[in-house]
């Protein structure tokens, strides 16, 4: 009976149940984020697989490539005696003959192991000159005979000229700037600040400009040829539509190497380009398309167009038309229309359009080594160059560093400006 | 021929020109064959509440999107104001305009939104501010202006486009379904409150529905469209109770049809015999003898029990009963095995299979010609976009 009625002896009850509901609570979030871990992990054992094969096939090597920018032990494993022998120098002058001795006895060593060619390549990319002058040193001291080592090096003139010894003693440092800077035309003076290196022998900046120019220009001439078809595309009938959208991923299908040797083609002084234009009179003779950054810009245009007007189509296809219909109706005229309504409902679209060409233009490869001339080439081609044929891994590491951290900027930037996840990709 | 031609009441032959929108003639073809709109002739006065209703693709949308100015008719006038605007583009009509999505712009704030109209008329900063304040007070939504659309539930949304369409003070207003996203219960409320705004601004509106009720609840007059010309237009006291063709009848509330042939003709009503048997007495509207007809009957004029003098009575079973509430709907199966639904009060205690006499007034049976304006046929016409 009493037990029917509120009581006093209810209220601890009421406050018992008050807590015990409290605790429940507790215990139902602990719980509901046991079981959102326990999701989470089975999502991540999913993605697993792919995720190891991305980290052995692509972002150990990069960090070991990136590495190699800054991590260099080439010539300091080359040249412990001389690394030793230089360990007290102030840097000043030249170092006492201990140092000559020392190099000479490493540089026969070098020679025995058949590592003389790797040192003398290592010397050479700091010091213009070093390989052969290294090879000569060798050769000398292998062939001299009875005349002593250090009496060799010092009938070497190289050896004794300024800039040689701190070079060396700062390739004897495994950790280096050295190809950092040089990636930026930038190096260490001699009383140890940081100044551009002489103009003949400045050419990444430049190249860094180009790329960029080169990359600008192309996502430009995109969104002017891209923004009007993907309205268009958006603005007529679905099957005409899929039919637009397979003509513009038509050249999209067919490798990048195909494409760019069709333009080769094309473009050809004697090519069907210049055919047209002289026949239509808009050039009065025949122009030099090949190996130009007029022709460059024109395959680029082409090959980079899908990736520009994707995104734009793709957002554009989402704006109701009743959009524009509400604009006009409260009074806008087309352009304002336009400007006030459409413009920034697209924005995200042509932002993420014209990030993803510009990025992609950075890193061209194929397309200015067929079709640009010798002063059309890009920071790539260098990076190639360094790999291919210079064998320099470190100054290839360094530019593909320095580009890496443009492009991250860049996004960065982008994506301050514009919010990541406002960023529409197809 | 376009059967809705024929069937254009004689009252919108005569409509006046003279009103504050007029429509002469006006077609409206997509394909060159058939007509979304044909022979279109409507004049809508100055303050009134017209809705345009009819079934989807019976070209009360097309009529609004010519109104509007987002589509040109084929052929003929459409004047605002006594002025022809058909070379006018949608941006100098001066028409408010409500959608049936809304079109709220998502990249903008309530406030923005509503001010959109204010600016690119390069109305002062501080006159905007003020106007916009007062139109969003008017639709309730003051604490609102800095959320995004997407923050806001439908009838909210709803709300912002009205005031939207109305803050730059145009004189006429068109609403297409603005109320078709929202649950009943919202969409009624709204219908006053639109109801209320009309009064208290005295705009005139062009409203578009499919929904019935809607239509009879806001409207001054309607326009029942059906294949792209206009069934009746009309009060809604007038399409209720005096529908001049099946369609009509039909559409508008609940009606009972029963199908059947003239019989004789004499003064206003007609004798029509019944397919499959019985016989009753009908007002005749635009029937003659010989013609197969539709006799439509309200539920709610339709009685059990004997018949007064005069009184149609057709014998009947009882088929079935619908308990709503706060009445019933009894299923009484003719001997012709038509069925009519008849209302009843909840008292009415009738088992199934019951025998019971059906009576109706003459004056409540009204026989339309059976092909004239049927929903559904020639339904090729009725193409809207």
């Amino acid at each position: 009976m009493s037990a029917l009625q509120p009581s006093e002896l209810d209220r601890p009850a009421l406050a018992r149940g008050r807590s015990a509901a409290d605790t429940d609570q507790k215990s139902v979030s602990a719980a509901l984020r046991r079981a959102e871990f326990g999701d989470r992990l089975r999502t991540l054992a999913l993605a697993a697989p792919l995720l190891l094969l991305l980290a052995l096939s692509f972002g150990i090597p990069i960090v070991l490539l990136l590495s190699r920018a800054v991590y260099d032990p080439t010539i300091a494993n080359a040249l412990p005696r001389t690394s030793q022998a230089l360990g007290d120098w102030n840097g000043q002058g030249q170092p006492d003959d201990a140092a000559f001795t020392a190099l000479a006895a490493d540089l026969r060593d070098n020679q025995a192991k058949g590592t003389g060619y790797e040192l003398a390549k290592a010397l050479n990319a700091r010091l213009p000159g070093a390989r052969s002058q290294v090879l000569k040193t060798v050769r000398q001291l292998e062939g001299g005979g009875d005349k002593p080592p250090l009496e060799v090096m010092k009938s070497v003139p190289f050896w004794s000229a300024p800039g040689t010894w701190p070079a060396i003693a700062n390739g004897t440092h495994s950790i280096t700037s050295f190809y950092l800077l040089s990636a930026l035309d930038l190096r260490w003076n001699a009383d140890g600040s940081l100044e551009r290196v002489p103009p003949e022998q400045a050419i990444f900046l430049q190249v860094f400009l180009r790329t960029f120019f080169v990359a600008a220009a192309v996502t430009l001439a995109t969104l002017l040829l891209g923004f009007p078809l993907a309205y268009l595309i958006s603005s007529v009938p679905k099957g005409l539509a899929a039919i637009l959208i397979v003509a513009v991923l038509l050249p999209f299908w067919t490798s990048i190497l195909v494409r760019t040797a069709a333009w080769t083609v094309l473009l050809q002084k004697f090519g069907l380009v210049n055919d047209l234009l002289l026949w239509l009179g808009f050039a009065s003779e025949r122009l030099d398309l090949m190996y130009s950054r007029i022709g460059l810009i024109i395959a680029m245009t082409h090959i980079q167009l899908p990736f520009t007007l994707l995104p734009i189509y793709s957002v554009m296809r989402t704006i109701a038309p009743s959009q524009m219909k509400a604009a006009y109706s409260l009074g806008a005229m087309p352009f304002t229309a336009f400007r006030r309504v459409y413009l920034p409902q697209v924005f995200p679209g042509v932002m993420a359009g014209c990030l993803l060409t510009f990025i992609l233009c950075l890193g061209y490869y194929i397309t200015p080594a067929l079709i640009g001339g010798a002063s059309d080439q890009l920071i790539s081609n260098f990076i190639a160059n360094y790999v291919n044929v210079e064998l320099n891994w470190e100054m290839a590491a360094a530019l593909s560093f320095i580009l890496l951290v443009f492009t991250l900027a860049l996004f960065g930037i982008f994506a301050r400006i514009l919010g990541l996840d406002r960023l529409k990709m197809v | 021929m376009n059967v809705a031609q024929a069937t254009v009441p004689s009252r919108v032959l005569e409509a006046n020109p003279g009103g504050f929108v007029d429509f002469l003639d006006v077609e409206k073809s997509y394909d060159g064959r058939s007509f979304a709109v044909a022979r279109l002739n409507l004049s809508v006065a100055r303050g009134e509440f017209l809705t345009l209703l009819g079934p989807s693709g019976s070209g009360k949308t097309t009529t609004l999107n010519m109104l509007a100015g987002f589509e040109r008719p084929t052929s003929g006038t459409i004047t605002l104001d006594g002025q022809p605007v058909d070379r006018l583009p949608p941006y100098q009509r001066n028409i408010g305009m409500v959608f049936q999505n809304y079109a709220l712009f998502p990249h903008m704030s309530v406030e923005e939104n509503v001010a959109f109209p204010l600016s690119v008329r390069q109305v002062a900063k501080a006159e905007i501010a003020g106007r916009v304040a007062r139109a969003l007070d008017m639709v309730r939504l003051k604490q609102f202006g800095d959320r995004k659309p997407a923050q806001l539930s439908g009838g909210q949304q709803q709300r912002v486009a009205l005031a939207r369409a109305l803050v730059f003070e145009p004189s006429l207003v068109l609403m297409d379904e603005p109320l078709g996203a929202l649950d009943k219960k919202l969409r009624e409320h709204m219908q006053l409150e639109i109801k209320q705004i009309h009064t208290m601004l005295g705009v005139t509106i062009v409203y578009v529905t499919h929904d019935q009720s809607e239509a009879l609840t806001m409207s001054d007059r309607v326009a029942v469209f059906n294949n792209g010309g206009i069934a009746q237009l009309g009060s809604p006291d007038d399409l209720y109770n005096t529908p001049r063709n099946s369609f009509v009848a039909s559409f508008i509330g609940e009606n009972n049809t029963l199908e059947g042939t003239v019989e004789a003709i004499s003064g206003k009503e007609c004798r029509v015999r019944l397919d499959g048997g019985g016989e009753l007495t009908a007002l005749a509207i635009g029937v003659a003898k010989g013609n197969t007809c539709h006799v439509a009957i309200r539920p709610e004029r339709l009685r059990l029990g004997s018949a007064a003098q005069n009184d149609n009575a057709l014998p009947a079973s009882v088929d079935g009963r619908i308990y709503l509430g706060d009445h019933l709907r009894l299923l009484a199966r003719l001997q012709n095995d038509q069925v009519l639904t008849v209302k009843v009060d909840t008292e009415t205690t009738m088992a199934n299979g019951q025998t019971v006499t059906v009576c109706c007034a003459p004056g409540d049976c009204r026989a339309f010609p059976a092909d004239a304006g049927a929903a559904g046929s020639n339904s090729k016409q009725g193409k809207t976009k």
